[in-house]
């Protein structure tokens, strides 16, 4: 079998059928035999007891946001990783490994001081310090 | 190479031959359609068993727990309950189906299928065995990464389309914790592919052997590290305790799936115990050598030598006992996880997102550079082997 050969992706796309079957079959076989007597009150959300008061889709803290965006740039340079530390090997058996672990040097500390830039902004903590809001206020003076 | 179930099959003649005959029989070449018979098979069988180890998962949970508590836990259903999973199954599929009028419909319906494609499609890399894994590919750890965290979106959506602020809460924090502790697994991954040298499990459990120094985990000190820096990571990707904060029961009521009830519930809760299985697996396989045997029984090459016996048999044989140490390892694994959630109270927020950002990602990175440097001082040869060489130079001189 080539490693070209798409067959071996076949066992992928049974599963993701398996999974839809398995997911939809149990749902439609409960669907015929489980009760359904829908009314107003066991349709509300769950608020512990309480009538819900508004919508759940408010403003949201901005911190999960910038998470995200933390988790983007580390995502993609962690994807960039995998093709060399691939290779890595092979390129020590053949005497080329100098060359690739300075690559792979400048690569991670490129990583890293987006690391320690997002530290020292506090980027990283769940609450930002006022601490460090306060000195920005200082500068901005 | 792309070594997948079928490859290890059509090595016995049975096979080959029931092809031909297919093909003389049908009128044209038949291969292709017995490798989608055996897929099918294969992935039937897979699917199967790892349902049933999922549901077993909860069994085990509660036992375990109760045995910890000193509780009995459940013991009416079957021989010491162990049937309590299908009573509780049985149970999910006969509760209605209720849907939020305020929830977003589609979304509300699609959370769970994606929870579960995202696991299944993962099981597809999982090394049962040196035949027995369903495909080899290529890029296999990097096709699991990415199927896993899928799991995530599920989550996600899920929590969103509740409309309901618990579920609102999970989800946003089920989001944020997953793609977070993605980082430190994801770069303790790269570490170990840095050690083997390429990417699917084949050359990733191929490096190392079936004794406990050929191991990963045993080949330098970073490795080991990394060991733990992506178990905790696993952890906190599975939404296990003591990172259970998207479903923290005492102060978000359920988290993200507080609206589910009855089946759409338990796909969630199936997806999360096969994935912790998953997540068990990959530990295994990276660190703790995998499927691998000691002294070649897995290619049951020693039993036709020593014994002789016929060679398909003596291969079939060697698979099993492969298959039986993946096994042993990948439960050893799971009762830690169960083990550690009985254990260990739970994070808050701040902690979670300091432990991830702050701790675990810098160590990784510290990990994959030590791996990187190791690589080249020492050739790629594990600390065991240097002692032993450097031993034997040291005996050889005296």
């Amino acid at each position: 079998m080539s490693t070209f050969n798409l067959d071996v992706y076949m066992p992928v796309v049974i599963l993701i059928a398996l999974a839809m079957l398995v997911a939809g079959g149990s749902l439609l076989l409960g669907g015929l035999i489980r009760p359904h007597n829908p009314n107003k009150l066991k349709e509300t959300a769950y608020e512990c007891g309480e009538e819900p008061i508004g919508s759940a889709w408010a403003n949201f803290n901005v911190r999960f946001y910038v998470i995200a965006l933390v988790f983007i740039i580390f995502d993609v340079e962690s994807a960039l990783m995998f093709p060399v530390a691939a290779v890595f090997k092979k390129f020590t058996q053949i005497g080329l490994g100098g060359t690739l672990l300075v690559s792979v040097f400048s690569f991670v500390l490129i990583l890293v001081a987006g690391l320690v830039y997002c530290w020292k902004k506090g980027d990283l903590d769940w609450i930002k310090s006022f601490h460090s809001q306060a000195n920005y206020a200082k500068k901005d003076k | 190479m792309n070594s997948t179930v079928v490859t290890y099959l059509s090595q016995s003649k049975e096979l080959t031959n029931a092809i031909s005959w297919l093909t003389k029989a049908l009128g044209f070449d038949a291969s292709s359609l017995v490798a989608f018979v055996i897929f099918l098979v294969a992935c039937l069988i897979v699917v199967g068993v790892m349902s049933t180890i999922g549901g077993l998962g909860t069994y085990a949970e509660r036992k375990i727990s109760a045995d910890l508590q000193m509780r009995i836990g459940p013991n009416r259903v079957g021989p010491y309950g162990i049937l309590q999973f299908l009573a509780d199954g049985v149970k999910m599929i006969l509760k209605e189906d209720i849907i939020p009028s305020g929830a977003d419909r589609f979304t509300f319906m699609l959370a769970p299928f994606l929870c579960l494609v995202g696991v299944f499609a993962t099981l597809a890399v999982i090394p049962f065995s040196s035949g027995f894994i369903l495909a080899d590919l290529n890029v296999g750890i990097f096709y699991l990464v990415g199927m896993a965290s899928l799991v995530g979106v599920g989550v996600f959506l899920g929590g969103y389309a509740s409309n309901s602020k618990w579920s609102m809460l999970g989800g946003m924090r089920g989001a944020s914790q997953i793609i977070s502790y993605e980082i430190p697994a994801t770069i303790t991954i790269i570490s170990i592919v840095l050690l083997a040298g390429g990417l699917s499990m084949g050359t990733l459990i191929g490096g190392q052997g079936g004794m406990p120094q050929e191991w990963y985990l045993f080949h330098n000190p970073f490795a080991f590290v990394g060991f733990f820096v992506f178990f905790i990571a696993a952890l906190a990707e599975t939404n296990r305790a003591p990172f259970d904060l998207p479903e923290a029961e005492s102060e978000l009521v359920s988290g993200y799936h507080t609206e589910y009830s009855g089946m759409r519930f338990g796909l969630f809760a199936l997806a999360e115990y096969i994935e912790v299985f998953v997540v068990c697996g990959v530990a295994t396989a990276l660190f703790l050598g995998g499927y691998k045997v000691p002294f070649d029984l897995g290619t049951g090459a020693i039993l036709v030598e020593k014994l002789g016996m016929d060679e398909m048999l003596a291969k079939n044989i060697g698979q099993l006992l492969e298959m039986g140490a993946f096994f042993t390892k990948t439960f050893a694994l799971y009762y830690v996880v169960i083990w550690v959630r009985w254990t260990l109270p739970r994070l808050r927020v701040d902690q979670l997102m300091t432990l991830c950002w702050k701790y675990l990602t810098p160590i990784a990175i510290f990990n994959l550079l030590g791996c990187a440097v190791w690589m080249y001082a020492f050739d790629g040869k594990s600390i065991y082997s240097l002692i032993f060489e450097t031993a034997a130079t040291v005996a050889g001189h005296h």
